[in-house]
């Protein structure tokens, strides 16, 4: 029972964080840009949600004002980075570090809880007489549904092809009429939009917000845009939408296997490094892998002597 | 349409890597002028289309484009203007995009891009038409990504896209240069065919003599970043290589030292 409790727990934690997940993949996967504002608009998101709340302002409406925030913030990083030639690492770094004291001032201290106030949950749980955890698991999974909806036809129009495109070759984009600071520009917004949101949904959840709830942020993105990546990897042709439920699906699998090894007695503690080495283990096996296909390859030519390259 | 005025650029400007690439370059074509551009390593042939695309600000000097002074317009603003095929095959198209995709952008060069969709079903059945006319079957592999094709097959659909929305001004970098022979010349004749066809402006910089002499109506050589012999019409057709080696040489006092330009 305390395992599937576990399990329902974590799948609804996956959910909302994997709107985070879909945020950095609209910077790392889409527009091929390392953007590592993630950690400090994901609290930008939660603070401002915490606080409005504490103000007795609709959680509703800090939902929009927390995209508004976090869209902002990766306006910051695409200046830094297209305007001031700062490169996307350290751009995105800047933003981050700013973000930091911006989110205290804006919550005044360093953790605002939401005990007895009204979120979003509390409000739709006793509306349908459902559970606070079922609450938040279908709302989670609606809120993905639109959102990958939503991208979906985004990345269909003109400017969200044009998006894509700069991910793909900037050069082209730029012969073919495109501003492509624009698009990075608009890339990052996006993807931050997202993370922030992600950051709110997850405040009004856990019922507080903390200066450090964006710490490592990105990592956990990554490893659950790798995880998605790896779920599918035996399917050629994928439709972008499919990538993206892929992506919320990772964000899901991750979080099942850390209830998991937090069940078998690992410590709250280690978590980070635990998905640290993850991440970096998910990103050099195709790497390694790689390369000892290439060993293979020359091996197997010196074997057939000298015209070994006369394939050619 | 295009007017050149005492164009310089230096690139690296006082470090050690200082480079003249355009000194004094001056050009004017007219309408429908097809001309090739020939040169050494370095001569300044790829600097020139470069700076007429924006793709580098100039240091001194002029653009204009049908009048309008273009030297100051950022890169994607002049991409109105003008179709762009590039030597290296990789950087005409999008890898991770589809066929159909990066024709689809191409077809908005110059056009305000909006929440429309990107891609809908006339442009599909235009695309198509078009496709096959290549004759390399790519019409039935509209929806394949970019990164599956070949060298020559991405330079026959970047030229393809570089005038799917007809350019004021083409421009040609020795598009056919990484390509196999064969490839090569497919390529090359799609290009006169479409010239023709759409009656296009177009710099074609070339390192084949045979080919700056036979296509075209006039050709420019180039050497030490400006233009020191300047040929058209009946001249031109009459021209031999060897007459190009020795305008070369005259001009320069050096050797012609490009072993590809002798070779082909
Ligand atoms: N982006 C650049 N940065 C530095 N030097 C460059 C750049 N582009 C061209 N050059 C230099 O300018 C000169 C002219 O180059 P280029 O126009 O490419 O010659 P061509 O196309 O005629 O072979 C060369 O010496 C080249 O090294
Ligand atoms: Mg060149």
């Amino acid at each position: 029972m305390g395992i599937l409790l576990a399990i329902q727990g974590a799948v609804s934690q996956g959910v909302l964080w994997g709107i985070m997940a879909l945020g950095v993949y609209m910077t790392y996967r889409v527009l091929d840009i390392a953007d590592l504002t993630v950690d400090g608009s994901f609290a930008l998101g939660g603070s401002i949600c915490a606080t409005m709340i504490t103000m007795g302002m609709n959680p509703w409406l800090s939902l929009v004002v927390a995209i508004a925030a976090g869209a902002a913030a990766g306006a910051v990083t695409g200046f830094l980075h297209t305007k001031c030639d700062i490169p996307a690492i350290l751009a995105g770094i800047l933003t981050q570090i700013g973000l930091y004291s911006v989110n205290l001032r804006i919550m005044g201290r360093s953790n605002t809880p939401l005990l007895k106030l009204d979120t979003m949950f509390k409000q739709l749980a006793a509306l349908t007489g459902l559970p606070a955890a079922w609450v938040s698991l279908i709302t989670g999974v609606v809120f993905c549904a639109g959102l990958i909806t939503l991208l979906y036809c985004f990345f269909g129009t003109e400017i969200g092809s044009a998006i894509r495109a700069t991910g793909s070759n900037e050069h082209m984009v730029r012969s073919l009429g495109a501003n492509t600071n624009f698009t990075k520009v608009l890339g990052l917004m996006l993807g931050n939009g997202l993370i922030a949101l992600s950051g709110a949904l997850v405040t009004q959840s856990q019922g507080y917000a903390d200066i450090k709830m964006g710490t490592g942020a990105i990592v956990i993105g990554l490893a659950s845009i790798i995880i998605g990546e790896v779920l599918f990897s035996g399917k050629k042709r994928m439709a972008f939408g499919t990538k993206l439920f892929a992506v919320i699906l990772g964000s899901v699998i991750y979080r099942i296997i850390v209830a998991m090894v937090l069940q078998m007695g690992l410590n709250t503690d280690d978590l980070k490094l635990l998905t640290a080495i993850l991440v970096a283990v998910a990103l050099a096996i195709p790497v390694a892998i790689e390369k000892q296909r290439q060993l293979q390859s020359y091996k197997a030519s010196l074997g057939k002597g000298d015209d070994g390259h006369a394939g050619n | 349409m295009l007017e050149i005025n005492h164009v310089y650029k230096t690139f690296n400007k006082g470090t050690v890597n200082e480079k003249k690439a355009l000194t004094d370059l001056n050009l004017k074509l007219e309408d429908e002028d097809f001309v090739t551009v020939i040169g050494g390593n370095g001569a300044g042939k790829s600097t020139m289309l470069n700076m007429v695309a924006g793709v580098y600000p100039i240091d001194a000097g002029k653009i204009m484009i049908d009048g309008t002074d273009v030297s100051l317009m950022p890169e994607y603003k002049r991409a109105h203007f003008m179709g762009r095929v590039f030597q290296d095959p990789m950087m005409g198209t999008a890898a991770g995009m589809e066929i159909q995709e990066n024709l689809s952008m191409a077809l908005r060069r110059g056009k305000r891009r909006g929440l429309r969709w990107g891609i809908t079903k006339q442009e599909r059945e235009r695309y198509y038409e078009e496709l096959k006319r290549l004759g390399l079957g790519l019409e039935e592999r509209m929806s394949s990504k970019v990164g599956l094709l070949s060298g020559g097959q991405r330079q026959a659909l970047t030229l393809l896209m570089a005038t799917l929305q007809k350019p004021r001004l083409l421009l040609l970098d020795e598009h056919t240069a990484a390509l196999d022979p064969r490839t090569a010349k497919k390529v090359l004749d799609l290009t006169k065919e479409i010239v023709e066809e759409q009656k296009l402006t177009a710099l074609m910089v070339t390192h084949n003599m045979k080919d700056a002499i036979q296509i075209g109506n006039r050709l420019i050589m180039m050497h030490d970043g400006h233009i020191i012999y300047d040929v058209k019409g009946e001249e031109k057709k009459n021209l031999q290589v060897a007459d190009l080696l020795a305008k070369f040489e005259a001009a320069s006092g050096e050797e012609f030292a490009n072993d590809r330009m002798l070779l082909s």
